[in-house]
């Protein structure tokens, strides 16, 4: 058993991982909602498939992906794609799916919202026990398009006063008004992105439009030459040409790519314009055939549809395609939800490892982790791949290689030291690290476009990925501190070498920490000297990259002059999680300066949680070492002058003797 | 004595000492930009020996915190100091050596940059050429000599010296200036727009016309106070040298685009308040901004301004584009795509001159091969002895 239990461990993941990336078969009596997920088309600057304009689509409107409501556990739609093709073809049933969300509670009093309509009464008895614990909603949250639409005119309003400010003078209240609004516009736009809302027959009348075009250019040259004309044949066109103008200004999603590689056009602008060329897209009739055959029901009649859009989009579009193909398998496969699962287990098997059965749990963990770094890492590839960027991009994509450079780095600790403790910070920094992510993810594309001053894949490469790989190793520091305080304090499992090998990655990870920190704000320097003409400006971002320098240089001066030792290092590297965490996320909220790329509100009460608990663990480290469990039963104190004061090599000598 | 003083100036104690008190300042004083705007945190906190309290203008006032400079200061002092006493040429200090000098040559690079670089703007529309650059945030007054045809003669006045000063006098003009009023931030009315009950603090031009209101400074980054100085004109008899009765007093603002024109001792003059202007040996042309978006979105995806760059003395006539990440470089400064106004139609472009911008890129390369070095040499020593200790 302690021979294959890792070998089990690590063969069950990984057929948990691939169940996933084999292509699902529609069944032919399902609707191919593959097939339509893959249609390319150009949203927010990028070719993207449909499947990830629904996902991004709702996450902006309600924080998931999933369309649901708690006292029924099937979901309202089988998947984001399906979701979308009601809100374009079925919008009177898509106005019934709770897809708005909303915690501001002025704003749900202003929408006639009180506690007894929003508490939600669960009808079996374990789920309302689980209710009461929290670990179920007990008040509704999501809201479907119905019940706000008797308050649109309010909620436009309220939103337009709110509108006046910047966000950051905003209240709660305001800033959810203006929020809603937005995920109402976008709303509407999504509906109207294909057809007119509430069209009954597309085809029928395209077709009218269509046939009646040849007549009405007719009757157009007739009238501009001042000749007799038919004013009917002409008045029948220039309604639905109305009609059309109206979808294309609202249109959200550009379905139909035109003779330059990098241009789409609207549904609605390209019908506009199909009067001058005297007829109707193709892509266009494709598209009307598609929600026809949806409304119907004809699923036959739908995939034959689909497949013909797909093929003649591959044919105009072909590397555009093949990307989005690509992108449709990758939301498939989800790899960060899987590697996040994968470092959960890991870190549990690591830590576990401390308390007996030590080998097989510590391998188990080891494979798990090189698994899940192995997921993260094609995740991450896949990113740049779709982007054809360096790996950070925005706030999303650094918390996504912040864990990634840590993974590594801990596993190569681990490698060295075998004794758990890398494998243990790799799962814990991992998960972390991807739930952060996780929750950054929900303003919408995290594969966004860049601002000009960013469009440099040179210094995107060089100084952001210093920068955060100096990130990454700040907060390793960290977590191996917290690992020998709570080691140390709670448990007795805090052996002598254990506090010892733990005291030299400690050191060893700050030193790599700053490094990168100092030549990633270095190069920030010389990129804002390139960019701006300055190379440093003392804006916030920067400062709080220089921060993270200094902190270093005092814990290396400090240690090297003898006047932190083992339990001060580690205290120290703690706070180097606060600054770290403040130059992270905190100066994002100040709301000043150039970086302002990045903003975000509702991170706050996480980060000042997070500081806190960071100062409440350098309290208890701080505690006299005679509470300390593990340190009770030392024999030999660790105050002793010598005994744990570990110094490298190559160390200034004479400093020592201050 | 003399031995304390090198001892402490030489000790590491005063090193750690100096970065604990510039992570305090940088803290403190990134916080405070939320309020005070970058500019003014950046002069309050980094760019001056102290931090005072009160701020400014209250009679008195006490240091409570070193500023950035004196931080700099003593941190360069601790650091030539330290290695004047202690530099030995081993092979096994070379990192720490390499790191240390990097980083004087920062701190030095830096504090040069302070005291000389000099940041302006140059804001051309379509077809526009100009010789001049301007400052973001120093005003000047102007006062131009239009007689001749041929000439104009520019007295330039700068905003120090109309904040500080009640009388002006220059030897190229026949009249003394009397400032009335000074408003770093003013809010300009019309006289009787409503209701204001307000009365003009000019009698000439259309200052008559206009009521002044004082206005908190601004903190924005893009923001800038809206300068305007009520200034009497008194002329000076040739002869004598006594004053005459004065002309009247004109207000002079930044929200007054157009100069004033009077005329005194037979000549015409033209007084404007605007933004201080850094004159150049050579001309700059725009011939054509294009700020591209990405497709279907208000993303900006690319700024360029297409420009003519003519140096009569170096015999140059030649174009440039100028974008996002690829600045001119040209006698000794440089021209950066910083912005755009009106509709796409005039171009930002910022103009840095920075004698010592080279230093940042030399101390990156030593201090990083330093560190290199540095933590090799312990990383190669660490596992060499862990091979000794597991074999």
């Amino acid at each position: 058993m302690k021979r294959f239990f890792p070998m089990l461990v690590f063969v069950g993941a990984l057929l948990w991982v691939t169940s996933s990336w084999l292509p699902q078969k529609t069944p032919s009596s399902e609707v191919n909602l593959t097939g339509f997920g893959k249609i390319p088309v150009l949203v927010g600057g990028r070719v993207k498939p449909l499947d990830t304009v629904a996902r991004n689509s709702l996450l902006i409107l309600q924080g998931r992906q999933r369309v649901s409501t708690p006292e029924i556990s099937e979901p309202f739609v089988s998947s984001p794609t399906e979701w979308l093709l009601d809100v374009c073809f079925r919008p009177e049933k898509a106005d019934t799916y709770p897809t708005f969300a909303i915690d501001n509670t002025e704003l749900l009093s202003l929408l006639g919202k009180n506690d007894d309509d929003l508490s939600i009464n669960y009808t079996s008895t374990p789920k309302k026990i689980l209710a009461v614990f929290g670990f179920l909603p007990s008040r509704h949250r999501r809201f479907a398009f119905r019940d706000l639409a008797p308050y649109l005119r309010t909620i436009d309003e309220q939103g337009d006063q709110s509108d006046k400010l910047q966000s950051v003078q905003r209240s709660a209240y305001q800033n959810a008004v203006v929020n809603l609004r937005n995920a109402l516009v976008l709303y509407q736009r999504l509906k109207n992105s294909v057809q007119p809302e509430g069209t009954e027959n597309f085809v029928a009348e395209l077709d009218a439009f269509d046939n009646a075009l040849p007549e009405a250019a007719k009757a157009a040259r007739q009238r501009e030459a001042g000749g007799t004309f038919d004013q009917a044949k002409l008045n029948r066109v220039v309604e639905l040409l109305q009609r059309y103008q109206r979808i294309a200004e609202a249109a959200y999603v550009l379905a139909v790519p035109s003779a330059k590689p990098s241009e789409w056009h609207s549904i609605g602008e390209n019908l506009v314009e199909s009067v001058a060329a005297g007829k109707i897209d193709p892509i266009v009739k494709l598209y009307a055939q598609i929600g026809d055959a949806y409304r119907a029901n004809n699923r036959s009649l739908f995939s034959q549809q689909v497949d013909l859009l797909a093929g003649a989009l591959a044919k105009e579009q072909p590397t555009a395609a093949k990307r989005t193909s690509f992108e449709f398998f990758f939301n498939q496969v989800d790899p960060f939800t899987h590697s996040m699962v994968l470092y959960v287990l890991a870190f549990l098997l690591a830590c576990g490892s401390w308390l007996g059965w030590n080998r097989p749990l510590n391998r188990a963990a080891f494979y798990l982790l090189f698994l899940a770094l192995a997921v993260h890492t094609f995740g991450l590839v896949s990113r740049m791949y779709l982007q054809e960027r360096p790996p950070v991009t925005n706030l999303y994509s650094s918390a996504i290689f912040i864990g990634w450079g840590a993974v590594i780095v801990s596993l190569i600790l681990e490698r060295i030291f075998r004794d758990g403790i890398g494998a243990a910070c790799a799962g814990a920094i991992g998960f972390i690290t991807l739930i952060i992510a996780h929750h950054l993810a929900g303003s919408g594309d995290t594969l966004e476009m860049l601002q000009a001053v960013l469009d440099t894949n040179i210094w995107l490469a060089t100084h952001v990925v210093a920068i955060t790989t100096g990130y990454s190793a700040m907060f390793l520091a960290g977590m191996l501190a917290t690992i020998y305080i709570v080691r140390g304090v709670f448990t007795r499992s805090l052996k002598k070498e254990t506090a010892d090998s733990l005291t030299r990655m400690t050191y060893g990870v700050v030193c790599f920490a700053t490094l990168f920190s100092f030549v990633g704000t270095v190069l920030g320097g010389i990129w804002a000297d390139q960019s701006w003409g300055r190379f440093w400006g003392w804006d916030p971002k920067e400062n709080g990259a220089v921060l993270i320098v200094l902190w270093c240089a005092i814990i290396l001066h400090a240690r090297w002059g003898g006047f932190i030792r083992q339990r001060g290092l580690m205290i120290m590297a703690i706070f180097g999680n606060v600054i770290t965490s403040f130059s992270w996320f905190g100066v994002n909220m100040l709301g000043v300066g150039l970086h302002s790329y990045g903003f975000m509100e509702k991170a706050f009460p996480w980060l000042v949680g997070f500081i806190i608990s960071q100062l409440a663990l350098m309290g208890v480290a701080a505690m006299p070492l005679e509470r300390w469990r593990s340190f009770r039963t030392f024999p030999s104190a660790p105050r002793g002058k010598d005994k744990l004061n570990f110094v490298p090599p190559g160390l200034p000598v004479e400093t020592t003797s201050e | 004595m003399l031995r304390k003083l090198i001892d402490l100036l030489t000790s590491l104690k005063l090193t750690i000492a100096c970065l604990a008190a510039a992570i305090v300042l940088i803290f403190a004083g990134t916080i405070a930009q939320v309020h005070l705007g970058i500019y003014e945190a950046q002069q309050r906190y980094f760019q001056s020996l102290f931090v005072w309290w009160p701020p400014e203008g209250r009679g008195f006032r006490i240091p409570i915190f070193p500023g950035g400079h004196l931080i700099g200061a003593i941190l360069l002092i601790n650091l030539v100091a330290a290695h004047a006493k202690r530099f030995r040429l081993v092979w096994r200090k070379l990192g720490i050596h390499l790191t240390h000098a990097g980083l004087i040559i920062m701190l030095a690079g830096g504090l040069f940059t302070d005291l000389f670089a000099v940041e302006s703007h140059m804001r051309l529309s379509g077809g526009d050429t100009k010789n001049y650059s301007e400052s973001p945030r120093l005003m000047e007054l102007a006062v131009i000599d239009t007689s001749d045809p041929e000439l104009d003669q520019v007295t330039a006045i700068p905003e120090t010296v109309l904040r500080q000063s009640r009388t002006i006098e220059h030897p190229s003009l026949p009249f003394r200036i009397n400032i009335r009023n000074f408003f770093q931030n003013s809010r300009l009315h019309m006289l009787g727009e409503a209701g204001s009950t307000a009365r003009p603090i000019a009698n000439q031009g259309p200052g008559a016309q206009i009521a002044v209101e004082a206005a908190p400074r601004v903190t924005g980054m893009d923001d800038r106070d809206v300068m305007s100085v009520a200034i009497e004109i008194v002329p000076i008899e040739f002869v004598s040298g006594r004053a005459a009765p004065p002309l009247g007093t004109w207000l002079v603002s930044d929200a007054l685009g157009a100069p004033q024109t009077f005329s005194c001792a037979g000549r015409t003059w033209q007084i404007a308040l605007r933004p201080a202007r850094y004159y150049k040996p050579y001309s700059v042309t725009l011939q054509k901004f294009t700020h591209e978006r990405y497709p279907g979105t208000e993303i900006p995806k690319d700024f360029s301004s297409r420009v003519t760059l003519v140096d009569p003395e170096r015999s140059v006539n030649r174009d440039v584009l100028i974008y996002m990440n690829h600045p001119l470089r040209y006698r000794g400064e440089t021209f950066y795509q910083a912005g755009f106004e009106k509709d796409d139609r005039t171009t930002i472009l910022q103009v840095v001159r920075n004698p010592t911008f080279i230093a940042p890129y030399i101390a990156c390369i030593v201090v990083a091969a330093g560190l290199l070095v540095q933590f090799g040499y312990h990383l190669i020593g660490f596992s060499r002895r862990r091979r000794t200790a597991l074999a």
